[in-house]
This record gives C-alpha cells, structure tokens and sequence, in this order.
C-alpha cells in the first residue's frame, strides 16, 4: 500500500497545483468578466445620464436663446413704435413747425396791425394837441384883442391899426371890430378864481405876497389892531347855544351805554343776606306752554283760519228750469216766426 | 404917552416882522441867495417866527424855511439841527390849512435830501401827523402831506416800511381817487415810491387796492399823472410773478401800450420800464405781451427815442427773447434785431451798449436760424469792436464776450463768420475756428468758398498750442482738403519751393 501511495500522494501535490492553476484562471476569467460586465453597464447609464443632461442644458439654453431673441426683437419693435410716436408727439404739440410757422405769420400780420393802429392813434393824437395849440393861440389872439379893444377905429378918426396909408386894415382891426371888449368886472372874477389845489408845485412858484400896508387907510375906518383882534376873537356863545337841546338823554344814553360798557357779569349778584326775598317768580307750567286754550270767542270772533274754508265751494241753489217764459216774444205761428 | 402912539410901536414892530418874512421867502426862491442868506444866520432869526402870535408870520416863516432846506441839505441839515421840526408836527396837528401846507412843504424839503434827513423827520413823529393830514379836507394840505411821505419812503425800506405802518397806504389810495390832479399824482408817486423796496411793500399797496385805481388812470390825458402811474405800476410789478400777474389782471395791457406813442419821453419810459417787469418775471407773461403787438410797439419806440428812454425798450427786448426760443423768434420776426444793432452803433454809453450785446445775446443764443438772422444784421464784426476797444468799459467787454460766444456757438451762417477770422482775438477766434470745423466737412461748396475767399490761408497762419481745442479744430478743417492745398496756403511754401528749385540739379 505504502508505494502506492506514495505514488498517489506525489501525484496529488501535482494535481492540487493544476487544479489551483485551473480555479484561478477560471475566477480570475470570471471576475474579469464580471467587472467588464459592470463597466459595460456603467457606460450605459452614464451615456444615458449624460445625454439627459445635456438635452436639459441645450433645451434651457435654446430657450435663453430664444427668449432673447423675442426680447430683441420686441424691443426693435418698441423702438420704432415709440420713435413713430414721439415724432408724431414732437411735431404736433411739441415743435409743430406749421403752427409755429403760422403763428410767426399771424405775429407779424398783429404786428403790423398794432404798428398801424399805433401810427393813427398817435396820428390822432398829434392832430388834437396840433388843434389845442391852434386853439390856445386863438384864445390868447382873442384875449389881446379884447385887452387892445379901445384901439379899434371910430367913425370919425381911424385907429392905430386902421391906417389910412394901407390899403386894407391890420387883421387884428376885423379881429376888434367882431368882439366885445374885455370888463373890469371879468377881470376881477378871474383874479378871485385863483385855485389853491391848482396843479403844480404851488410852493417853488413865485407868487406876488399881499401887499404891505404902509400906512392907516384914510377914512373912518377903525384901527387895525383892533379889527383884527375882533376878527380872530374865538367865539364865545351862550350856554344855551353851545349846548345842545337833546343834552339830557343824550347824556343819559351815554351813561347807560358806559354801564353796559363797563359790566363784567350780564346777571347782576344779589345779596346774600335775605336770600328768601330775592327769589324769582316762577311761573307754573300750564301758563308758560304752548297748548293753550284757543282765545275764540274772548278776543276775536271770526275765524281766522282761513284756509279751513276755503276747501269748501259756495252754496249753489239748484231751481228746475220753468219752460213758461221759454217762447216770450215769438209767435206761436211758423209763418210769422221771429229770430 | 397917548395909548395910540404906545399901540403904534406894536405895528410897526409887527410890519416889520411880516415885511422881513415875505422878503427873505421872496429872496429864498433864487438859488444865487441862498449862500448869502445861509452866512447872515437866517435860520436862527426865521425859528422864533414860527412861533409868532401873527398866523400870516407864521405861515411865511415856514415857508421860507421850506424854500430854504428845499435848496440844499447843509440847510436842511441845518433845519434838523436846529430843532425846528417837532415845532412843526406838534402845528401840524393844532394848526390851519394854511400853515399845515407850509409845515408839511418844511418836511417835505428837510426829508427829500437823504434818508439821515428822513429818519429825522420820522424820529421827530412826523409820520402820524403827516397821516393825520391826508384825512384833510382840503386837497392842498393833502397834497403837500403826501407828497412829504413820499419823499421819506423814497430812500429805503425801512422809511418806507415806517410810513407803511404809520398807515399811510390805504389813505393815499383814497386820495389818488380824488378829483383834483395834481394830488392823483402826487399820491401814484407816493405809492410808486412805497412800493419800490420790497414785496412787501407792494403787496401791502396792493392789498388796499391801488392797482385797479391806478389801471383806470392810464388812458388819462395828464402827461404827469400817467408818468407817475406807470411808475407806479411797474415798481409794483417788479417784485413778483404774483404781483405782475395782478397788475396784468388789470387788463393794463392793450392800453398801455398806446401810451408808448404819447410825446412826453418819461411817459415813455415809464411804460416801457412796466413792460420790461411784467414780460421779465414768465414766458407765459412775455407771450401775453407778445400776443398784444406788445413787441413791436415797444421796438418802434426804441427806434424814436435816445439815450436811457431806450434803455427799458431794449432789456424788455432781452428778457422777452431769453425765455424761449419761440419768443426769441417772435423778437426777430418782429424786426427786433436791425433796431438793436442800430441802438448799437448810435448809443455812446457803455451801460446801453452793454444791454444791447446782451439783448443780442439773448436774441441769438437759442439756435443757427437764430444766430444767422442776428448775424445777419452785420452785428458780429461791431461786438467784436466793442470786446476789443480799450474805451469800453470791464462791464461791457465781458457782456460782449458773452454775446459773441453765444451766437457764435450757434452760427452757422459762414459769411458773417468769415470777417471774423481776420480780426478776432484767440478767445473769440477759437469758436469761430470750431464754427467752420463743424460746417466744412459736411458742405462743399462752403468748401470751396473757404479756399476762394482766403480763409484756409488765414486759418494755415494761426498759431495755436498742439494739443489744444484750436489745434484740433484747425485739424479737423484741413484733413477736408487735399494735403497739396494745406501746404500750399501753409506760411512759408514759397521758401522752400525756391529751396527745392535750388536744391535741383538738371541731369
């Protein structure tokens, strides 16, 4: 048995060896298999994964895309829209050149216009101060006729501007011929009529002073010293005079006026002491209400509400007609029938 | 002694007084006495008569007085000094009309000189007094009475504001309604002079309605009144757009502006000044009077008048044209501008041609259609003149350089521009240069006219900076040229032409 086994054990060895060789080859084959597998798979999902991904990126950036494409695009549109508008806007209100161009037109037609009216008005004017000049010249040619009037001509001899040695006489003669003359009485009241609010600085003008008086006028009249104190004596009236005949009440008005004036309190105080005495009357209900007996028949006797009545109509008399006078004044025949 | 000869001394002293007041109030009317009387101590002789028991004494002393301190104001001075003044407002009060005339004439000539003067009279109470008295019956005392507050709110605004407080306004309104004329004037100049300082004050004159009064009297025909109506008016208007709206409410407007034919040149004046405050305040004021014919009117008579009446006509010219471009045309559609340049050449002072350059400015600073109608009427190569003339004044030299660079800025009308070339200083020179630099490019036969009338020559010869905005301007004209052309009108090609030629050997 022993070679035998012996052969057998030296044999086993070997084939445990082989038999090793052969497992391993074989997990080894396996296993390289296996991960080949599991790579394979892996790139599978990751294919898939990431092909995902990226479609989900690619249709996020398409739309980016697209949005802002739109967003070009509207805000192109918005350009022109507004660019139209606010031409539109600016030539019509803003810088509307017709209008301008008119209204410069019609400026300078009111310009000319005004420019015309001014030119007449001032026209006008000139013409009016022309003709108060002329008629101011008149008036003093008139005055110095009037002041020269004693120069006129008579029937017997001729005056000074009537000289015989020319043939017709100075235009101031005619001038005389056709006013009156000029009367002391005029001339005073023109002297008297001496405005003292006249325009103008009435101080800086130079007026003549009042003369002085030089000496005591000749005649019976008083002295001066004498006239003037009665003339600036103050007045000195009666007592009567100088008071006036509602005295009285007007004194008694004004003092009641300065008591009114002068109190605090409306309701006067009244004294402490006594106080039952002081009481004020108060009056019983029935007598300060309103619903009172109506005073018919105690002060007045008809009825004073008028409007009571008039709701009703006057009395009517009802009367059946009478056909006895129906046919007074005609005749019963036809033939003779009176209309 | 019998009593008649001892009441004889009396009146001959009293004659004497009375023959020794008139004579020196007599005397006191001719400037050439004044200095005479002042040396022989009238002052102190005439202070005890105004304390006479004669009333007619009196009422000359204080005239006298009045005549006095009305000539100068060492004697009104000298009024003040000598107490004289709270004797009269204590008579002002107690006194007649007679004297109260007389007294307030002395107030009037004491506070007229100067607002020390003024504030003398206030401070001796005369203002209460001088109210008191435009309660008068008679319109002389008034008269005289305002005419006093006047002359003290004339000064400054706080005279003013005292006679405002003493209750003055309301008063003088009532007198101007009155009849008389005289006293309507005497009382728009008062108001004219209260209302002068501060809004305020015209708001205060306002208020007590002053302003419709005085908007009826303008069509009347006292020349004086209407001046001081419009002065009036325009120192009221001058303060606010509030209170040049009221006045314009008025309808003052159609109306005033016939006034600027009337003869007298203060009343033309005057109207032209209430123009010039309305239109300078909005351009919604400045179109209203634009709208009435207001600008043509107001160029007319600028064109009839000399001197400081033309002053208000031209500034109104330029408030009106500085506030838009629309009634900056307005102005030149108007014929504003060859009126203007006329003022130009006409007026000798410095302060209306300064106005004038500046109303030009005004005119030609909103755009090139603009600029060219203004330098259109030749007006560019006068200004420059006038900025260049060592005569003109700082104010007038920096409002011409002012006008220049504004229509310069705008111009585009080359013509007007070319002359400048010739003659402008660098700080002119420089706009005119960027004027040509911004048109040539863009315009050939402006090009061509350039070359022609020797503008490129001129330009070839400035010198400017490297690097500065002249130099890049003149840079910018010649690279519109052909390079043969700038060197050719470059300064000095000739030389090196004959260097060339002699630099050349034939072969």
């Amino acid at each position: 048995m022993w070679p035998h086994s012996r052969a057998d054990e030296e044999r086993r060895v070997k084939e445990d060896r082989a038999a090793l060789r052969i497992q391993s080859w074989f997990r080894g084959t396996r296993l390289r298999s296996y991960l080949r597998h599991l790579q394979r798979k892996a790139t599978i999902i990751q294919k898939i994964w990431r092909g995902y991904i990226a479609r989900v990126y690619f249709r996020k950036k398409v739309k980016v895309q697209c949005f802002v494409m739109k967003m070009n695009f509207y805000n192109e549109m918005a350009v022109r829209i507004q660019k139209r508008w606010k031409g539109y806007y600016v030539r019509k209100y803003v810088h509307n050149y017709y209008a301008r161009k008119r209204y410069l037109e019609g400026l300078t037609k009111k310009n000319e216009q005004v420019r015309r009216t001014m030119e007449e008005f001032a026209e006008m004017q000139r013409n009016e101060r022309e003709h108060h000049q002329v008629e101011c010249e008149e008036q003093k040619t008139c005055l110095q006729a009037q002041r020269m009037h004693f120069l006129l001509s008579t029937h017997q001899i001729p005056g000074v501007f009537n000289s015989p040695y020319r043939d017709f006489p100075h235009e101031m003669e005619l001038q005389m011929k056709s006013i009156k003359p000029l009367l002391v009485k005029d001339i005073q009241q023109k002297r008297q009529a001496m405005d003292p609010s006249a325009p103008g600085d009435t101080f800086l003008k130079t007026r003549p002073l009042p003369p002085i008086p030089s000496k005591k006028p000749q005649g019976p009249f008083r002295d001066p010293a004498t006239v003037l104190q009665q003339r600036y004596r103050p007045l000195e009236p009666t007592l009567r005079v100088a008071t006036s005949i509602t005295d009285l009440e007007e004194a008694r008005e004004e003092l009641r006026r300065g008591e009114w004036r002068g109190r605090i309190i409306d309701h006067a105080f009244q004294p402490f002491s006594h106080a039952h005495k002081n009481k004020k009357y108060e009056r019983s209900i029935h007598t300060t209400s309103s619903f009172e007996r109506l005073a018919y028949g105690t002060v007045y006797f008809r009825e004073e509400n008028q409007e009571k009545l008039r709701g009703k109509k006057p009395f009517k008399s009802i009367f059946t007609t009478c056909n006895v006078f129906d046919k007074f004044g005609q005749l019963y025949s036809n033939a003779g029938k009176i209309v | 002694m019998s009593q008649r000869q001892v009441l004889q001394v009396f009146e001959q002293y009293q004659k004497a007084r009375t023959q020794f007041v008139q004579t020196i109030a007599e005397l006191a009317t001719r400037p050439q006495n004044i200095e005479t009387l002042q040396n022989a101590g009238v002052l102190s002789l005439l202070r005890p008569l105004l304390l006479d028991v004669v009333p007619t004494i009196q009422q000359t002393a204080a005239l006298a007085l009045g005549r006095l301190a009305n000539h100068n104001d060492d004697l009104a001075e000298a009024v003040v000094k000598g107490d004289v003044l709270p004797q009269l407002v204590y008579s002002l009060a107690e006194q007649n009309r007679f004297y109260k005339k007389a007294a307030a004439f002395v107030l009037r000539a004491v506070g007229k000189h100067s607002p020390q003067l003024a504030q003398a009279v206030v401070d001796c109470g005369a203002l209460d007094a001088l109210v008191a008295c435009l309660e008068e019956f008679d319109p002389g005392v008034k008269e005289a009475a305002a005419w006093a507050l006047g002359n003290i709110a004339r000064h400054n605004g706080e005279l003013s504001q005292a006679v405002v407080d003493a209750g003055a306004v309301p008063l003088l309104v009532l007198c101007i309604q009155e009849p008389e004329l005289a006293l309507k004037r005497i009382a728009a100049s008062a108001l004219s002079d209260v209302s002068k300082h501060s809004p305020e004050l015209a708001q205060t004159v306002v208020d007590a309605g002053a302003i419709a009064h005085l908007a009826q009297m303008i069509l009347n025909p006292d020349t004086k009144l209407k001046r001081q109506v419009f002065s009036a008016l325009g120192q009221i208007s001058k303060h606010s757009v509030d209170l040049a709206e009221m006045v314009v409410e008025a309808e003052v407007f159609p109306a005033a502006l016939a006034c600027l034919k009337d003869p007298d040149e203060y009343v033309r004046k005057n109207v032209t000044t209430l123009i010039r405050e309305v239109a300078k305040h909005t351009p919604e004021l400045s179109q209203l009077i634009v709208n009435a014919g207001g600008v043509a009117t107001v160029i007319d008579s600028v064109g009839e008048s000399q001197g400081n009446v033309r002053l208000p006509g031209i500034m109104m010219l330029g408030y009106v044209a500085a506030h838009s471009e629309n009634l900056a045309m307005a102005v030149i559609v108007s014929k504003g501008v060859p009126q203007l340049a006329i003022c130009l050449v006409e007026e000798s002072e410095d302060h209306i041609k300064a106005a004038t350059a500046w109303a030009l400015g005004q005119i030609g600073r909103h755009s090139p259609e603009h600029a060219r109608a203004v330098a259109a009427a030749n007006v560019l190569p006068r200004l420059l003149r006038l900025y260049t003339d060592t005569e003109s004044s700082e104010d007038l030299q920096l409002k011409t350089k002012k006008a220049l660079k504004s229509i310069l800025q705008k111009c585009t009308y080359l013509p007007a521009l070319e002359p400048l070339l010739h003659e402008a200083p660098s700080d002119i020179l420089k706009h005119v240069v960027g004027q040509f630099s911004k048109v040539l490019p863009h315009d050939s036969k402006a090009r061509r006219l350039f070359v022609t009338s020797g503008g490129l020559k001129k330009v070839q010869e400035i010198k400017a900076e490297p690097g500065s905005l002249l130099q890049e301007n003149i840079n910018s004209i010649n690279s519109c040229y052909p390079e043969e052309i700038v060197r050719y009108y470059s300064p000095g090609y000739s030389e090196i032409l004959l260097e060339r030629v002699e630099a050349y050997q034939p072969t």
